[in-house]
């Protein structure tokens, strides 16, 4: 292997790692320094122990179960608008919990397209509540990213070597065998670990849909903690809780990770000969199918928002400015801290490790400590939108770190050693060598992080005051104030800015990378 | 000609420099452009020539955090099942005001906490879609379980906080009993009001946990008469408002003047087509026509603050244990 990572690079790292741990852990001991006792877990968090766990070993299973294949027909088909499809599947990940769940229940609900095409057909009927209804949800949120991350890891491969499979007569079976699940090996734990992370931590989804004390979650649990009996203990030894559990997760998904290094290749378009016949009918399905229920209540939020958006006031145009800028400024950030870390990692261990720290935590956790760091020494809502863009930023690294750590480690493999051969370094080697070749992770990273930024309503509702109010919580304000239509047109904007920004930096990144 | 502009701007400068800003913590719902808090400001500003400044968020959370740091001169919003909480962190001061008239179906004798409005806990439904709604807490438990209600998280929710404490004010030792009858007809739980209130506009659900108040909305702004709040026999649970001046204000006066404020017409007639709620000291001639229209249960189902302190911890396991069987 060539010399290790630039000073400068290991440098900025070892400060993105450092702003992690302080925005997570920190956060944490904040909480705790500030707690006056540690009181004892009791049935109620056991309970929601226990619930937490299973469902997000289920939907973590499912979501990545149902990746495959998905994944799988997107990397071999070529078809008239394969990119918006990718795209478009993506949004769910990125919607705000209160817009996706007003879609899955305009879809799935009583009175949803789904229940009434059942109910003509004397069938019986389907609920998106109670923990099913939690189950649904979270593959809902966390398929496309799963799609996402595992089509990465179909595109990683070079075309090269499907080139001399097809030349060597591979079929299907073969290539799968050969080429593919190593791949998947090497992708699907990682895959999996973050979202069931992800779904460990959930708290709005699990609330709306999931019908009650049966469906608590340890992170209503520090809800709860906060909001009415004021236990700082008890909600810092659940966010020890939260953070063992997804360590534990961690540890497991990183010994049954394989991480494979494929020869460097060329980076030009990957054309695959194998899956003709009946093979193309099976991948037509499953990403019509993919599509209908990733979009379907997409379509629903944004046919129910047209009426209200005419007849929406100024404040939510307002509120809707001021989120988009918090949103880049948290895509900005959030790049300044992934790019020097995956550059920085080696095995990239390390970088794994602190990537989901920020998974793990409590969004309510971190506002509080932050807000028991700050307030002291500023009023809370002059730092408002600022907090709200780090800690955005922070939470969405380990999606960044996701989808550039594999890439800056194929980079290394591939064109790095003729960076170094050439004695290439500092901002040349960045703009000739890192930012081309690592333009679509980055541009994903990007979109990404502006777009969850642009949803967040956890760390905004501390801080905020009335001029500071995002278009999150204009939402919610419209909804108190029995303003049932202008809220939906309120989400139908949310859901457009989301997507839109979205959208707009991932097709920067993949323009002219040939897929 | 240029120098009595230069001095009106300077004195325009030094008058702003010079009037006091009033802290004031409140809820999202309260300050925001669609609740009462625009015109209590103006209203309040023109009185005081000062400044009033809302501050928005979890307001008892946000101030036990601060403790004597905090910055608020009021807060306003929290709820009776709060108060003895409050109370207890001695942050709070008296409010010095004669409750002795208020339009509440209670009497009031909290010398800290000063309700300004108030409303009762009711389900709400669709005329339209429920022909005989439940007339008792019983008879709801007895409806049939494919109705579906929408109810809130007693963990997340003030008004969910408030219903575990109804049913075990009317139930007490077979509040779990109650839950478990309850349960089969409760579709989901919500973190908070509004998902749960646009579950049931959007018609999924029959019955949403709400106020007696609520229907007040549809009349006014939709001209939309289906909406109505069942009125139960055992009693509906009163639900109060309160608000309460720091004790370590820096501006105790201007904090008192606004607690003296809050009860006079300026500030009481922005609560009803504002908060959607009752005002607490308004006679009922200046109630916009809908309120004084409103059904309303003959009994009142009130619990002091210092038993519902007392039950609170046990009404949330019961309600957990009775909706988890």
């Amino acid at each position: 292997m060539a010399a290790g990572a630039q000073p400068i690079t290991r440098w900025l790292a070892g400060a993105a790692a450092t702003l992690v741990l302080a925005v997570t852990l920190g956060t944490l001991a904040a909480v705790a320094w500030r707690a006056e006792n540690f009181a004892a877990v009791g049935p109620a968090a056991q309970d929601a122990l226990w619930f937490t766990l299973w469902q997000a070993v289920v939907s973590a299973s499912l979501s990545v179960i149902l990746a495959v294949p998905v994944a799988r027909a997107l990397a071999r088909r070529r078809f008239f608008g394969r990119g918006a499809v990718i795209t478009l599947m993506g949004a769910p990940f990125i919607l705000p919990t209160i817009v996706a769940v007003l879609g899955l229940v305009a879809v799935f609900g009583r009175s949803g397209v789904v229940n009434v095409a059942l109910r003509a057909l004397g069938l019986p009927e389907v609920s998106p509540y109670g923990a099913q209804g939690v189950i649904l949800a979270h593959v809902f949120f966390n398929l496309p990213l799963a799609v996402r991350l595992v089509l990465q890891g179909w595109l990683a491969i070079p075309a090269e070597r499907f080139r001399l499979a097809a030349s060597l007569g591979m079929g299907a079976g073969a290539i799968q065998r050969g080429i593919e699940w190593p791949m998947l090996r090497g992708v699907l734990p990682g895959a999996w670990l973050l979202i069931f992370a992800l779904c460990l931590t959930s708290f709005a989804v699990a609330l709306a849909l999931g019908g009650g004390p049966r469906a608590t979650t340890v992170e209503l649990a520090i809800y709860q903690a906060f909001r009415f009996d004021y236990a700082l203990g008890a909600a810092s030894v659940l966010g020890l809780v939260q953070f063992a559990l997804a360590g534990a997760a961690a540890a497991l998904a990183w010994g049954l990770a394989r991480p494979t290094v494929f020869a460097g290749g060329l980076g030009g378009v990957v054309r695959r000969w194998d899956g003709g016949g009946w093979l193309r009918w099976q991948d037509g399905l499953v990403v019509v199918l993919a599509a209908l229920f990733l979009l379907a209540p997409l379509v629903a939020v944004a046919l129910r928002g047209v009426p209200g958006l005419a007849e929406m006031p100024w404040a939510v145009w307002h509120a809707a400015g001021r989120s988009v800028a918090v949103a880049l400024g948290s895509a900005a950030l959030c790049l300044a801290l992934a790019l020097p870390m995956a550059l920085a990692a080696r095995r990239g261990l390390w970088v794994q490790l602190v990537g989901v720290l920020p998974i793990a935590a409590s969004p309510l956790v971190i506002g509080t400590g932050l807000f028991i760091l700050s307030y002291r020494w500023v009023r809370p809502d002059e730092i408002a939108l600022v907090v709200t863009a780090l800690v955005n930023a922070v939470l969405a690294l380990p999606f960044a770190l996701a989808a550039l750590v594999p890439a800056a480690r194929e980079m290394r493999a591939g064109s790095g050693r003729l960076a170094d051969s050439l004695g290439m370094t500092g901002l040349a080697r960045l703009r000739l060598v890192t930012l081309p070749t690592l333009r679509r992770p980055i541009g994903f990273a990007l979109g990404l992080a502006a777009a969850l930024s642009m949803g967040d309503l956890g760390v905004i509702a501390l801080f905020a005051d009335g001029d500071t109010a995002t278009l999150p919580l204009q939402l919610y304000r419209l909804m108190a104030a029995y303003r049932i239509d202008q809220a939906a047109g309120a989400a139908l904007l949310l859901l457009v800015l989301s997507l839109g920004l979205f959208w707009g930096f991932d097709r920067g990144g993949r323009a002219n990378a040939g897929a | 000609m240029k120098a009595p502009l230069i001095a009106a701007g300077f004195a325009l400068v030094a008058s702003t420099a010079a009037a006091e800003t009033l802290t004031v913590y409140a809820p999202d719902y309260f300050a925001s452009e669609w609740g009462p808090g625009p015109a209590i400001k103006q209203a309040f500003e023109a009185e005081c020539g000062c400044e009033l400044e809302f501050v928005t968020g979890d307001v008892l959370p946000r101030i036990l955090l601060e403790g004597d740091r905090s910055e608020a001169d009021v807060a306003i919003g929290l709820s009776q099942d709060e108060m003895a909480r409050a109370a207890e962190s001695g942050l709070f001061a008296p409010h010095g005001q004669d409750v002795s008239a208020l339009t509440m179906p209670v009497t009031w004798e909290d010398k800290t906490f000063l309700p300004f409005d108030w409303s009762h806990l009711a389900f709400i439904y669709d005329s339209t879609r429920m022909e005989t709604p439940p007339a008792s807490f019983e008879a709801m438990l007895d409806m049939a379980d494919d109705t579906r209600i929408v109810i809130q998280d007693p963990r997340a929710s003030a008004a969910g906080l408030a219903l575990v404490m109804w049913v075990q004010a009317l139930y007490g030792e077979e509040a779990g009993a109650a839950w478990e009858r309850l349960s089969p007809k409760i579709l989901t739980v919500t973190k908070g009001w509004s998902e749960a209130y646009g579950m049931f506009t959007e018609g999924e659900a029959d019955m949403v946990l709400s106020f007696t108040t609520s229907p007040a909305y549809h009349i006014v702004a939709e001209g939309d008469e289906t909406k109505q709040a069942a009125i139960f026999e055992e009693g509906n649970y009163l639900y109060v408002e309160l608000a309460a001046k720091l004790a370590g204000t820096e501006q105790p006066e201007l904090a008192q003047s606004f607690m003296d404020f809050i009860l006079s017409d300026g500030f009481q007639t922005a609560i009803p087509e504002g908060n959607w709620s009752f005002p607490a000291k308004l006679e009922e001639a200046k109630w916009p026509e809908a309120f004084r229209n409103l059904p309303v249960p003959d009994k009142v189902l009130y619990v002091d603050a210092a038993t519902a302190e007392a039950m609170k911890a046990d009404a949330i396991e019961t309600w957990r244990q009775g909706l988890s069987q």
